[in-house]
């Protein structure tokens, strides 16, 4: 019998991770991106990668803790078997990794180094230097390229994935692509389709994402039926460098490693920030959070960013929203062999040697918690059978999605170093469900399909392609458009939202698509005319945009990084012991009629006309029950005692 | 700091505009020209931004409609390699140039050409596939037995860290090979009719046989130290001296003045010599 054959869409962490791993078991595998594996946007990734360790095991850790900090960081939304999995998983790919010859930084007798992170209060990540994504994803280039020599993977480099083809039946049997180079579109026969396609921050403009994420993937397969989740969730992230061009990201291992961040007492003190007095600082992290301190969960530390600078006047410069960033106290060693990545692109980009001089950091957005649906099938234990066909399978049959592109793993709020992990787990394991997916196709593998399936899907694309270049001067321009977009996006959909905003937006975005799809091209040519793939890549952002857009209107609720004020549960402020105890009731009823409404995956699709449709999919939380999040919040001992007690006294209710 | 300090007096005229003059070609075997662009000044701008400019204008100085130039980018922080090119005569990548120190240096205008060592896809576009291929050619990845569990790999020093992560930082930009005298231009053209598989396997063949450069070298010294890595050393080292190997090297130590990522190659070249004559030696008598 002939091989089943596998085209994976995208070269980064997850896909280069899946190429490997289906090669190994013997599959036709194929690879696609827009630029050499090498070059894809997991090499950004800086901090490091989480996982229960020799060293935190013995100060009390286990898979089930990393499994809680990642649910409760989260903030319940996403269904618990996956995450179970994946923190089981964790050690075991950091070994995998170190074999494959990743540089994890190591400790004086050998050891891999960790170093801790937002969100837990154990040690639990390991890291290479400050650019630890771009180490992983090394190895794995490496491992894919050595696979490409013994003709098991074939590699198309600079090709952009167009639209998955599908039978009669709905079952996806190829792709149409086409190559920025030549511009030839193709239609490719294969089994399974994998998109590895990373995140979609070209959506707000600028970001900490390469100027690959443009989410236009994505977007082709929610347009051919694909199913979207949670797709308003997005991370801002506290720490990047404001930027022409690009947000750079600070990575959060330079608080992991003790960097602090604070603002002047005195509004716009100006001295230089390394001159200030101690006294004189406001480490409003630490004094607003003793416990987890400047490694707070990202939504929680980026709106406080927001808040110390904008509602509470702070911000280090008066033109520009920012704070600081101080890693000027680290010992010169820690510095150079565990941050000298990051600290090296601040000092190229600033200009300034953040080991003298704090660092001027603002949030930025970073990463799509939402993604392709993607289902799964759970063992008794609550865990993954990973060999089951359904595990991350789109609801298009035969495609498949893993890492950041996809919805499942990082609920409401990512933390920090979880984003490598999952990227790795869902890339290593989606190959076994793959091979059961192929062996039980009906109608046999693709390559036996008739010719007129790709002959027509290619001939589509066509169409489209050569319209595009046919179309009249003297419209708007694709770079204009797009500003307009990230502008908008950015200012009504991201840190704090408001619905009248999130409606206004809709309108304004609804009519930039329109105006997208009548713009010019400038550059009408049949050789690597990049702007062909910008205008396309620019008409695919739309669809997802109203879906964040949609999908933060409807969800009247404050949870992990959508934040909406008007929905925000008012803090215990009673100092009377019994009326803080009546608050801390109120409190727990609301939690509760408030879950009740809202733990729910947001599930979008697009109608008939491109409009998305949202309905709400309950959430399996059979593994931990959803509790208040409570980092540090006003009242949160009284709320947490009060939560304790009515639990008891519902458990006790239920024994009886 | 004094350039810093210059760049911000300068930038007090903020309605400033400043030249570009790219160096173009429309495809390959296509003559190459010069068009200049007019680009209004902002703070923080840097080749990027610049390049972003141009495209969002599509006009040269003189008022003529072009297309946008072509150029390669990603990551914009300059770990993915994406956006090299010669800038100011330099081999660099553009996302670090930043515009107010280029002007510093050379007030006039700023002068951006594609990479000269690698053929032209369109303007400052080039064809860098020959890297990846000498990275095949010396076997630069560990060669596990499986991706099954075994636990963790083995035991290293931080010293040994130290040195591996140096080599390990190389991001495949190709600076170094730009500049060097003894890395030959390969240009191969595509026949009428010929299919884009066979023109790259051509290509392929070619690259092959051709110089590998400093990046290569120094893989070969990152993998050879490796643990794992190094049970298999002689593999490696056979590919180091095989045509297009490290006898190649003039020793003209260009590559490690322009790697942007200040990786030792010469060191490694010299340990890669020293290991290739051992490892000749050794072949003699084991014959």
């Amino acid at each position: 019998m002939a091989k089943p054959s596998v085209m994976i869409i995208g070269g980064g962490l997850a896909g280069s991770a899946a190429a490997m791993k289906l090669a190994e078991l013997d599959c036709a595998v194929s690879i696609m991106s827009f630029a050499p594996l090498k070059r894809s946007h997991s090499c950004c990734a800086q901090g490091g990668i989480n996982s229960v360790n020799e060293l935190t095991r013995q100060l009390g850790d286990h898979e089930g803790k990393h499994f809680e900090d990642t649910v409760y960081g989260g903030d319940f939304l996403q269904h618990q078997p996956p995450v179970k999995e994946l923190a089981e998983w964790a050690p075991r790919i950091i070994d995998l990794m170190d074999r494959l010859g990743v540089t994890f930084n190591r400790t004086p007798e050998g050891f891999r180094d960790q170093r801790r992170f937002g969100g837990t209060l154990y040690r639990r990540t390991a890291f290479a230097g400050a650019t630890t994504g771009q180490q992983l994803l090394y190895a794995l280039d490496e491992q894919v390229r050595r696979w490409e020599v013994t003709g098991h993977i074939r590699k198309y480099e600079h090709w952009d994935f167009l639209a998955p083809i599908l039978d009669d039946q709905g079952r996806c049997r190829g792709c149409v692509a086409q190559d920025m180079i030549t511009m030839e579109i193709r239609a490719i026969p294969c089994d399974a389709l994998v998109l590895a396609t990373g995140g979609c921050g070209l959506i707000f403009g600028q970001s900490t994402n390469s100027l690959a994420c443009t989410g236009s993937a994505d977007s082709r397969l929610v347009q051919a039926g694909a199913r979207y989740g949670n797709g308003e969730f997005i991370q801002v992230h506290p720490t990047a460098i404001p930027g022409a061009d690009k947000l750079r990201l600070i990575s959060e291992s330079a608080r992991g490693e003790g960097g602090r961040l604070w603002v002047p007492r005195t509004p716009h003190d100006p001295r230089p920030g390394q001159d200030i007095p101690e006294r004189e600082r406001f480490y409003f992290l630490e004094e607003r959070y003793p416990k987890y301190g400047n490694l707070l969960p990202r939504d929680i530390a980026t709106r406080e960013v927001f808040k110390v600078c904008i509602q509470e006047g702070l911000s280090v410069q008066p033109d520009r929203p920012c704070v600081y960033l101080d890693v000027t106290g680290l010992p010169r060693d820690v510095l150079d062999r565990k941050l000298g990545g990051v600290l090296e692109i601040y000092e190229k980009f600033q200009g300034v040697d953040p080991r003298i001089t704090p660092m001027k950091i603002f949030p930025a957005v970073h990463y799509s918690m939402g993604g392709l649906w993607v289902d799964y099938e759970a063992t008794a234990q609550g865990g993954l059978r990973i060999e089951s066909p359904r595990h991350q399978h789109t609801s298009i049959p035969g495609v498949f999605a893993i890492g950041e592109c996809e919805y499942q793993y990082h609920g409401a709020n990512r933390l920090g170093a979880n984003s490598l992990v999952a990227c790795l787990f869902s890339g290593l394991t989606v190959a076994p469900g793959i091979i059961n997916y192929t062996t039980t196709l009906p109608a046999g593998l693709a390559a036996e399909q008739s010719s007129t399936l790709f002959d027509r899907a290619a001939y589509k694309e066509n169409s489209r392609f050569q319209t595009m270049l046919a179309r009249p001067t003297g419209g708007p321009s694709v770079f204009s458009i797009h500003a307009e977009l990230g502008q908008l996006m950015t200012k009504y959909a991201t840190v704090i939202r408001h619905n009248a905003d999130l409606a206004q937006a809709y309108e304004r975005v609804s009519e930039l698509q329109e105006e997208a799809e009548a713009c010019s091209l400038s550059d009408t040519g049949q050789w690597a005319n990049q702007e062909v793939f910008f205008a396309r890549a620019l008409e695919d952002m739309f669809p997802l945009a109203k879906i964040i857009l949609k999908g933060a209107l409807a969800r009247d609720e404050c949870r992990g990084a959508h934040y909406k004020p008007e929905f925000a549960f008012p803090e215990i402020t009673a100092t009377d012991p019994i009326d803080r105890r009546r608050e801390a009731v109120e409190w727990c009823e609301h939690f509760e009629e408030n879950n009740r409404k809202w733990l729910k995956t947001t599930i979008a699709t697009l109608d008939a006309e491109g409009e998305p449709r949202l309905t709400y999919e309950a959430i399996d939380t059979s593994l931990l029950a959803p509790r208040p999040r409570l980092y540090g919040i006003l009242g949160g001992e009284i709320i947490e005692e009060v939560w304790k007690e009515r639990e008891a006294a519902k458990q006790l209710a239920g024994s009886r | 700091m004094e350039k810093r300090k210059a760049a911000d007096n300068w930038s007090a005229e903020p309605t400033r505009a400043f030249r570009v003059r790219v160096l173009r070609q429309d495809g390959p075997a296509q003559p190459s020209y010069w068009q200049r662009f007019s680009i209004a000044w902002e703070p923080d701008m840097n080749c990027i931004s610049v390049l972003q400019k141009i495209a969002a204008k599509a006009e040269t100085i003189d008022g003529q409609r072009v297309a946008p130039v072509a150029w390669d980018c990603n990551c914009l922080e300059e770990v993915c390699g994406a956006c090299t090119m010669v800038i100011n005569g330099r081999v660099r990548q553009a996302c670090t140039a930043l515009v107010d120190q280029l002007l510093q240096d050379r007030p006039e205008e700023i002068e951006l050409q594609p990479m000269k060592k690698f053929p032209v896809i369109r303007d400052l576009v080039v064809d860098r596939s020959r890297i990846f291929v000498s990275l095949q050619k010396v076997r630069a990845w560990i060669p596990v037995d499986s991706y099954l569990d075994m636990g963790a790999g083995p035991r290293q020093s931080q010293d040994v860290q130290q040195l591996a992560y140096l080599y390990s930082k190389c991001i495949s930009c190709g600076c170094c090979l730009d500049a060097c005298p003894q890395f030959i231009k390969i240009e191969l053209y595509r026949e009428p009719g010929e299919s884009t598989e066979a023109y790259e396997a051509r290509l392929r063949e070619a690259n092959y046989r051709a110089f590998m450069g400093a990046h290569a070298i120094a893989q070969v010294d990152l993998f050879n130290s490796n643990p794992i890595g190094s049970m298999t050393a002689n593999e490696r080292l056979d590919a180091l001296i095989a045509e297009g190997g490290i006898q190649v090297c003039g020793q003209a130590q260009n590559c490690v003045k322009v790697c942007p990522k200040g990786i030792p190659l010469t060191t490694a070249i010299g340990r890669g010599g020293r290991a290739a004559t051992k490892h000749i030696v050794k072949k003699l008598f084991d014959r």
